[in-house]
């Protein structure tokens, strides 16, 4: 699947390699928060409410005189964490659920589908904002909510796929050869459909992100982890006075979610020759 | 039209069926919270001894089996009772009925905004594709769909109340102006301008992305080669023959993401202390006020299914062939 075709088309795509690069820039970040900003990213850095630049302080302090570019280093690890931890429980859940009612079909996909369709009604933001709460913010609570959010569109289309493949002659032989359905299922037929999975995957990480910082900016994020929503919901109070205690923050978001989004297009692209010429024409 | 009739009966099966599963959910979750909600009230009410908690116990009912009780809550709800909440002392529906205006008002704007502005910018990157009218429009539209709706808020605030001032940063109206009839009107639109907007943005830029692409597949079909090679004015074969083919899978999208934009109204209005569920929302956060809370998933909910039949009866309504079933 990656060959050298595929690597070829991904980075003749301008917009993927740029998100390739950010997300490979907050990747570093994340890695190496401890090396360049050490010290813990709560503590006080230098005089509360120093503008950008001032006194050593690329991004200045916020109101307790914490180093915001520091936060914004070590709440990339948080994003990232719950971002990819959350992405791969709700990978893992949406591709058993859609595997299982795509392979069966009948009764069974009926059922999977029924509820499936109803976590896609269910207000998803609420839902993730109602749990949070209810079971008090913690890494657990938040990757647990955004997962259960998160499987369902998931499941369709993995459903769909096995769908389109389960009559295919491969899948037929496998049959034929008594093969176990676990073993259709898990062998021959989900590396087969992997590509849609890859490109919705890196799309859930950067919805995933977008969640966790949407719950932190309302005060539900784990109170023990600097987090980038935290961030600009605590300076929320201050924006007149001080306005790069929200913005900086948000530029992290907004860049992480970009270059994830970017690379997912860019995968989708590559792994769709024929879909992205007759886009161009 | 029996049809229409029939269809919007379907439709409504299905939504009790939705919103009985909405409530099931939420006696579970109240049952799952850690710590059983008779302490939870003693807590509420301050100190308390065991003898006040096996009271409490036996007042509520939560000395029954947990069938009894869940068939108890259903009734309640049948009947529009909604839980009470201990912290503002008032029925929770009645809470919810009050901040419910508001809070539609801001989301039906913002879908209009991010329907009709979506639609029009993705033709339009669509009819220019390769220009750098349709660059712009994709870069923008790209921008939007990766910022935070919080923080373009807040950023909108930053500039356009703080330093032009041109719009008020937060509020439903101003406060003690006395203001009546038209200029009431005037000053609550004023009001509504920024938040509408950053609600709208983020489904405005995904409304664009899908038009645009799924313009561009319309628009290399047969019918349209045929409509230009019969002499049709371009203005009418986008209008007449990509737009109406076109749109059908960004209302598919749009119905499904109706629930997310309810959802994203509670952010918005955190940001600009709009008087809505939102706000009810965050307050309730504050203060761990669950039975609020989830009241306001359930009427979430019924606002989420209410804008999935609205799209629906507007699919029907563009394209005839689908079949009203």
């Amino acid at each position: 699947m990656f060959n050298r075709d595929f690597t070829e088309a991904f980075l003749r795509n301008k917009g993927a390699v740029v998100g390739l690069v950010i997300v490979a820039a907050i990747l570093l970040l994340a890695a190496f928060a401890d090396v360049i900003f050490p010290g813990d990213p709560w503590d006080m850095a230098g005089a509360p409410f120093t503008h950008p630049l001032d006194d050593g302080m690329l991004f200045g302090s916020d109101m307790l005189g914490r180093d915001i570019a520091s936060g914004i280093a070590h709440g990339a690890r948080v994003s990232l964490l719950i971002g990819l931890t959350s992405t791969v429980v709700a990978v893992a859940a949406g591709v058993l659920l859609g595997a299982l009612a795509g392979f069966h079909g009948g009764r069974i996909d009926d059922a999977i589908m029924r509820f499936t369709e109803l976590f896609q009604t269910i207000p998803n933001f609420v839902l993730v904002v109602v749990i949070v709460a209810i079971f008090t913010p913690s890494l657990f609570s938040i990757v647990v909510a955004i997962a259960l959010v998160s499987w369902a569109p998931l499941a369709r289309l993995v459903r769909g796929e096995f769908l389109a493949l389960r009559s295919r002659e491969f899948v037929q032989a496998a049959i034929t050869c008594g093969q176990s359905n676990a073993a259709i299922i898990f062998r021959q037929i989900l590396p087969n459909c992997l590509s849609p999975i890859i490109v919705s995957a890196s799309l859930m990480v950067a919805t995933a992100i977008l969640l966790e910082s949407s719950l932190s900016f309302l005060g539900l994020g784990d109170p023990n982890a600097m987090s980038w929503g935290f961030m600009v919901g605590s300076a929320r109070t201050v924006l007149r006075q001080a306005w790069w205690m929200s913005f900086f923050p948000g530029v992290a978001i907004l860049l992480t979610v970009l270059g994830l989004n970017l690379v997912g297009e860019g995968l989708n692209d590559a792994f769709n020759p024929r879909l992205r010429r007759k886009r161009k024409a | 039209m029996p049809h229409m009739l029939r269809f919007l009966f379907s439709r409504l099966t299905k939504a009790i069926l939705v919103l009985g599963v909405v409530v099931v959910l939420n006696f579970t979750l109240i049952h799952a919270a850690p710590g059983d909600p008779a302490t939870v009230m003693a807590g509420e009410a301050g100190a308390a001894d065991q003898m006040f908690v096996d009271q409490l116990r036996k007042q509520f009912g939560l000395d029954q089996p947990l069938y009894v009780q869940l068939g108890t809550y259903v009734g309640h709800i049948l009947q529009g009772d909604l839980g009470y909440s201990v912290r503002q002392q008032r029925p929770v529906a009645d809470l919810l009925l009050d901040r419910l205006p508001a809070t539609v008002a801001l989301t039906m704007s913002a879908f209009v905004l991010a329907l009709g502005g979506g639609i029009a910018m993705g033709l339009l990157a669509a009819v220019n594709v390769g220009k750098w009218s349709d660059s712009a429009i994709t870069v923008v539209a790209l921008l939007s769909y990766a910022t935070p709706i919080y923080w373009v808020g807040l950023m909108l605030v930053l500039v356009f109340s703080v330093n032009l001032g041109w719009f008020p940063a937060f509020g439903y109206e101003s406060i003690g102006a006395g203001k009546e009839g038209l200029a009431r009107f005037a000053d609550i639109l004023e009001h509504m301008a920024l938040p509408v907007v950053t609600l709208g943005l983020f489904y405005m830029a995904v409304y664009t992305r899908l038009t645009r692409a799924s313009a561009l597949e319309v628009s290399s079909m047969d019918f349209v080669k045929t409509a230009r090679a019969k002499g049709q004015s371009e203005w009418k074969i986008v209008t007449r023959h990509v737009l109406r083919n076109a749109i059908l899978p960004v209302l598919t999208v749009a119905g499904v993401q109706a629930g997310q934009l309810v959802g994203g109204s509670i952010l918005v209005e955190t940001v600009f202390a709009w008087p809505g569920l939102g706000r009810l929302t965050f307050d309730a956060v504050l203060q761990r006020d669950y039975q609020v809370l989830l009241g306001v998933f359930f009427v979430t909910s019924v606002l989420v299914i209410v804008f999935n039949i609205i799209t629906d009866v507007l699919y029907v309504l563009i394209d005839p062939r689908v079949e009203i079933a």
